[in-house]
This record gives structure tokens, sequence and C-alpha cells, in this order.
């Protein structure tokens, strides 16, 4: 069966007093709202969440939110891949669809992590290294910085194209209320902040962030019937890469972006040059080089020339980024993938506002780890 | 302790080891090769200064390459480690450094792991002079 989104929602990012509880309900609420969709409608529920037992000492959340949104006796379920929660919670979406069991299904993505010190939220996402990592104090930010040096190296790409990124995806940011942060940085400001990792530096990180986010899944048959608007999955895909980082043949290449968007490329039968609007993982500025290389918007060592001539921009042949990245928007783990994929859905009904672009198929790749796990999703505008 | 890396019957290497081989699937049963014994090239490197409990402030690892082609008859010439750098060494891509025991790499009951569930020494690495 074909699957439809036939609404979608995400709640302030950035610092929130909420909770992981109340995020979620405040994603869930807003998305039955938008689609005008009671909660006796609901099949299934997925939540998608790294860590809310390690950072809150609160498991079991799809359960409180069945119960709090009334979807009794709806089946439920955590989702957990890490950083590609989101993604592969709308994996677990679509499957539930397409398969046909589940009529309708909620997806709810969120995190709570302000409460945490910086150095405590870095530990925890650095939990899901291997034991020959972990013993060495490898962080995500630090693998960020050893690819980072070595595409500069190797593709002669000057330092001011990773600012770049970051200065754009701000630039972005400015006009999603949503978003953590709603203010430009130029590339001066980004060259001279802190270094984190050498040769990556403070703005070239995302920021932590509390937020939820959520979509409404059904077939597309009932879609045509029940939906004002709506839009297609059209090809998911995910895919795993290994879990110890310098195994990889190639530091530059991301396996799972490559593996997952393939076998989303195939199954929505368009390909790169097909997409109009893409929302990449940029947790580091490096990411979004990455993958532009392992998705096909450019060639391997050539992303950064892309970035640099305005290719990526709002206004650009391939606008990447449009929501302001988990850069400027926030990256509240298991949200983000499915804050990706609504502004996807946002701008394929039009409903993206000012940051609206011309966009009859939209991507959105969410990575997990620093690419040990990747989810491709594909969307079109209805016909 | 030991820095071993893995071979499979097929002559891929890795480290470290696992009960598979990453690129054949075949186990990974053809023996090990002791790392700590030879020099590596780095291939990049970072200085990490927002380091996480228990994690010496500022952090400088690096990814390194050792030629482990007279050991793995004609498969894999050359296999992969991570780690830190000794001290505050500078250190650039392309040099040479060799591995150098370290008791603790950082405190193990500062962080999230579980102490038992890990072992916390290892091997750094040293810029040869």
């Amino acid at each position: 069966m074909d699957v439809a989104v036939i609404g979608a929602s995400m709640t302030q990012f950035g610092q929130r007093d909420a909770w992981i509880r109340e995020l979620l309900v405040e994603a869930g609420e807003a998305c039955l709202a938008d689609a005008d969709v009671s909660p006796d409608g609901i099949d299934h529920l997925y939540v998608s969440n790294m860590a809310s037992g390690e950072f809150e000492g609160q498991t079991g959340i799809m359960n409180h939110l069945a119960h709090d949104l009334s979807l009794m006796p709806a089946y439920s379920e955590r989702v957990d891949q890490t950083s590609s929660s989101g993604g592969a919670g709308i994996y677990e979406a679509w499957q539930s669809i397409a398969s046909g069991a589940s009529e309708t299904t909620l997806l709810v993505g969120a995190e709570k992590m302000t409460h945490r010190t910086t150095a405590e939220a870095t530990d925890i996402i650095a939990s899901i290294t291997h034991p020959v990592e972990y013993k060495h104090g490898l962080t995500l930010p630090s693998f960020a910085g050893l690819t980072a040096r070595h595409y500069l190296e190797r593709f002669d790409a000057p330092r001011e194209s990773l600012a770049k990124v970051a200065a754009k995806n701000h630039k972005n940011g400015v006009d999603n209320p949503k978003a953590q942060f709603q203010k430009e940085v130029d590339v001066e400001t980004i060259l001279e902040s802190p270094i984190v990792a050498d040769p990556l530096r403070l703005y070239d990180f995302c920021p932590i962030t509390d937020g939820s986010a959520a979509m409404l899944f059904t077939t597309v048959e009932r879609a045509e019937e029940i939906a004002d608007e709506y839009a297609v999955v059209s090809g998911v895909g995910g895919a795993t890469d290994t879990h110890v980082v310098h195994e990889r043949d190639d530091p530059t290449v991301m396996g799972g972006v490559v593996d997952s968007s393939d076998e989303a490329y195939e199954m929505a039968g368009v390909g790169p040059d097909d997409v109009d609007v893409a929302e990449l993982h940029d947790m580091f500025t490096i990411l979004e080089f990455l993958q532009m290389e392992g998705l096909g918007f450019a060639e391997q060592g050539t992303a950064w020339q892309h970035v640099e001539e305005g290719r990526t921009d709002r206004d650009g042949e391939l606008p990447i980024n449009t929501s302001g990245g988990l850069k400027s928007k926030g990256h509240p783990l298991g949200a983000s993938g499915v804050a990706q994929a609504v502004e996807i859905y946002e701008q394929l009904v039009g409903g993206a506002g000012p940051r609206q672009v011309d966009a009859d198929v939209g991507l959105a790749c969410n990575v997990g780890g620093f690419g040990n796990c990747v989810i491709t999703t594909i969307m079109e505008a209805a016909e | 302790m030991t820095m071993n890396a893995g071979l499979c019957p097929n002559g891929h290497a890795s480290y470290p080891t696992h009960p598979r081989c990453p690129d054949c699937g075949e186990p990974q049963d053809a023996g090990t090769i002791d790392l700590s014994k030879s020099s590596a090239e780095v291939v990049t490197w970072t200085r990490s200064t927002a380091t996480p409990p228990g994690v010496r402030e500022p952090n400088t690892l690096a990814i390194v390459e050792f030629d482990v082609s007279d050991a793995t008859d004609g498969g894999d010439d050359v296999v992969r480690a991570i780690g830190q750098v000794t001290g505050d060494a500078d250190v650039e891509t392309g040099d040479e450094v060799e591995p150098v025991y370290a008791e603790e790499l950082r405190d193990p009951e500062a962080g999230i792991k579980v102490p038992e569930s890990q072992e916390w020494d290892g091997y750094r690495f040293d810029p040869v002079q």
C-alpha cells in the first residue's frame, strides 16, 4: 500500500522547561489536531528517542504517551537508533502502513537534554562508541574533527567552506520560529569561535536541545478521502555501517548514506537530480559535505564547491536545510529525524511560509552515530 | 594488554578483532597480528577541547595506519587504529608514531559506562623523533 503523511507538527526547539513526557504530548496533540484525526483512530504509535533513561531516568515513554493521548489499545513501541531514531521511526511507520498492519500510525520523536551539562550530554552520546574508542575519550565531535581534517587536506578544500555551511543554515533558521537559534552568524565569527575539535570550532557544531516533532501516516487511498492536504512517502531506506569508525575503507565516504539512499531512490523511482529540496543531518558542518556526496548531489571531494557557489542556498538549485538544519534549529536526538521530514512535508504541501521553495520531491537524510546507522526518506507532493 | 589485529582466512585484517571478518564474513580465526611492536603513520588527527568527565583535556587523538603486509600473506596491506597521542605532543598527518602502553586512558569511574564492562588500559601513540 502506498503511504501518505496527513499531519505534522514540531514543538519549539531549544532550552525547554518541559520534560520528555510533556514534550511528547505537546507534539503528539498538535499533530492529531493538524490532521484533524481523533485518538481512537490510531492503530500504531512509534516513539523515537535515543536515551530518555540515561538523560532523565524515564523509561517506557511510548506507554506514557499512548495513555496521555488516550490511544489505548494501539500497538506502541519506542524506536532507538541513536541520532537516527527519528528516521528509523519513519521507516517503522512506513512499514506499518505499507504492510497493512496499521491503517493510521502516529510517530512522535523527542529528546530532553539541556538539564545535563555539556560534558554529561557528550558522554551519554559518546556511550554509543565501541569500547576501543570510548576508552580513549572519543566523542562524536572528535570524529568530526578527525574527518574534517582529512577531507580538507585530501581535497584541498578551504576551511572557510565549512564555515559557509554553518552561515547558510543559520541564515535559513532566521525564518523558522521553532528553531533554537534565529540569528545570522557570519563566516568571520564562525572562524574565530573557540576550537572544539581542531580544525572545527564551536559554530561547526549543533547545539544541545530539547524538543519534539510528530507525523501522522495513513494509506494514500485514505488520505484522498479524509485529508485536506498530504504528501506521499515514495521511498525509504535504512543501512548500517561499521561500529568502529576507523575501520571504514575511506573516512570521507559514509557507506550508510550511500546504501540507504540507493534503496530509497530505487523505491521512489527517482534519482539525485530529481530532488528539489533536502534536509541533511548537519550535526557537524563536515557531515553536510559527506552526505551531499553520498547522496549523489556532488562528486566525491566537490561538495564544498557547491556550497561556495551558493547552489545549496534557499534560492539555489538545490536548497539544503531550509529549516535551519540541526545547526540552527537544534538537535534533540530522537526528534531530529522526524523534524527533518516535517520540514520536507511543509515544503511539499506549501506550508513553509517564508522558507517556502518550489518543490515536488524532497529528501531527508538522518544520520545516527558518525554514519553508523542512516535512514534516507524521499517524499513527494500529492498529485 | 595487547594491541592485536584479527586476521581471517582470506587475509583481511581489522583492529580491533571481531568474531567475524567485517570484509567477508568468515570467522576471524587465522591468527592475530601484534601491532604494539610496530610503528604507524598518522592518517588524520584532532585536538579535542570539549572532553567528557574523566577524560584529559585537551585530548589529542589520531587515526593511524600500520603496515601489516608481511603478516597477511598477500591480503590487506594496512590496518588502521585510533587512539590518544602521548602528552601534549604536536603531531601532523604523515608523522610516524609508535604505541606506548598506558595503564588508564581515562578515569573509569567518571563516565556513564559501568567500569567493569570494558578495559581502560591501552596504547597511546608517541611521535617518533
